[in-house]
């Protein structure tokens, strides 16, 4: 399966670069695409975009309405689509019930609307105890919630893909969507924080 | 498999560490890991089930103590070797030593926006009606699989209600095996916490998992 395990200390770095090399000569990828992705996943695709799901779910009964029912059709609706993302499905903090996402296999994550996954969200420590005390992983971010507040965990085990729209902050009526996505972080989309208070 | 990357539920690996959500990458070859991880699927050669096979046939200590594109790094490697595109010798030199597939699928530049933005879906239609509805009490089946499988070992055995019924999608057991894609229909299935994790559980907390229709018996 792989190679010789004489030649495994090579440092990560250099074993990327290689391989990157022997794609290219080999003529299985492109240099201007590979600079494309990165682009794209570093520049364009990321946690912007859910927030403006999010504050627009604040603002628009019917968009949240729309989002709860076709998460994917609505998210779609303001132009952020594809790969890990093809099949959403959102889930709406209360006071009563709060969603935290994890993948417990992987790293499944909706990339349209959040970007690429933070290294806490692929780690052991997030992906063993989200789905076994999740409290504990939330002080850990520091978030406390009520002792009566109910947890579902979502483990992402298949294709769909999970947003969580945070309960909207007090004293933030009347503010304009723009405004009110600033206040929406990505770990709140994840479940693992509540949107800011201004 | 019961692999390494089956992670729920462990214990010992310290507290989560969060960071700025502007941190994007932590290196640069962690860029061009994600890059040539995401250029070399458009060959088309595996699938995502077939690349998710491979990182968790890592040994599992070598699973634990890499980082995350570590494992993407060594799951592509494997994955290229197995179709033939990279030898294993080309590897270890770090060099090309014989020609390119010449027919393989290229991802060209122009393209790469429009095939990240249509992404690749997953949803298939199943010819059989589901077998469970929302509000049915459902049991996980106690599967042990050596390929790949999506029912993780905490769920296993354990009874739960059906709270959501999707629509048939790509049977990843077998699609990671080249052995088609075998559409089931798929349930979201939640856990009361206490049939999860015994008596002590916490009572506020419910387990939701995605699960396909053979991975279920009616409880």
């Amino acid at each position: 399966m792989r190679a010789d395990d004489s030649a495994r200390p090579v440092p990560i770095a250099a074993r990327v670069q290689a391989l990157e090399a022997i794609l290219v000569e080999k003529g299985y990828v492109q240099t201007a695409s590979l600079d494309a992705i990165v682009q794209t996943y570093e520049r364009e695709v990321g946690p912007r975009n859910g927030a403006r799901v999010v504050a627009r779910a604040w603002v628009d009964p019917d968009y949240r309405k729309w989002l709860l029912a076709d998460a994917t059709a609505a998210i779609a609706s303001l132009g952020y689509t594809g790969r890990q993302g093809e099949h959403m499905v959102a889930l709406e903090n209360t006071s009563d019930t709060h969603h935290l996402v994890v993948c417990t296999l992987c790293s499944c994550y909706p990339w349209p609307v959040l970007g690429l996954p933070p290294v806490w969200y692929k780690s052991p420590p997030y992906r063993s105890r989200a789905v076994l005390d999740p409290r504990g992983v939330l002080a850990d971010f520091g978030v406390t919630l009520p002792a009566t507040t109910r947890i579902e965990v979502h483990d992402s085990t298949a294709e769909i893909r999970y947003l969580v729209v945070p309960m909207r902050p007090p004293g933030t009526e009347g503010w304009a969507e723009q405004e009110l996505a600033r206040l929406v972080t990505r770990d709140s989309m994840i479940g693992a924080g509540l949107a800011l208070v201004p | 498999m019961n692999g390494a990357q089956d992670l729920g539920g462990m214990m010992g690996f310290g507290p989560v560490q969060p960071e700025p959500e502007d941190v994007r990458f932590h290196a640069d070859w962690e860029r061009r890991a994600l890059a040539i991880v995401v250029a070399t699927g458009a060959t088309q050669r595996w699938t995502i089930d077939a690349a998710r096979h491979a990182r968790e046939s890592l040994p599992p200590g070598e699973y634990l103590t890499s980082s995350y594109y570590e494992i993407w790094t060594t799951g592509l490697e494997a994955l290229l070797v197995d179709a033939g595109l990279v030898t294993a010798e080309e590897l270890a030199h770090g060099r090309v030593l014989e020609p390119g597939e010449p027919r393989t699928h290229v991802l060209r530049p122009g393209d790469v926006a429009q095939v990240l933005a249509a992404g690749s879906p997953y949803d298939r239609p199943v010819a059989e009606t589901a077998r469970f509805t929302v509000g049915d009490l459902v049991r996980t089946r106690n599967l042990h699989p050596t390929g790949h499988t999506r029912l993780p070992r905490y769920a296993r055995a354990k009874q739960g209600v059906i709270v959501r019924l999707h629509s048939g999608y790509v049977f990843p057991d077998t699609n990671a095996h080249g052995a088609g894609e075998c559409p089931q229909w798929l349930y979201t299935v939640r856990f009361e916490a206490r049939e999860l994790w015994g008596d002590s559980a916490d009572p506020t907390l419910t387990v939701a998992i995605d699960a396909w229709e053979s991975y279920l018996d009616p409880a």
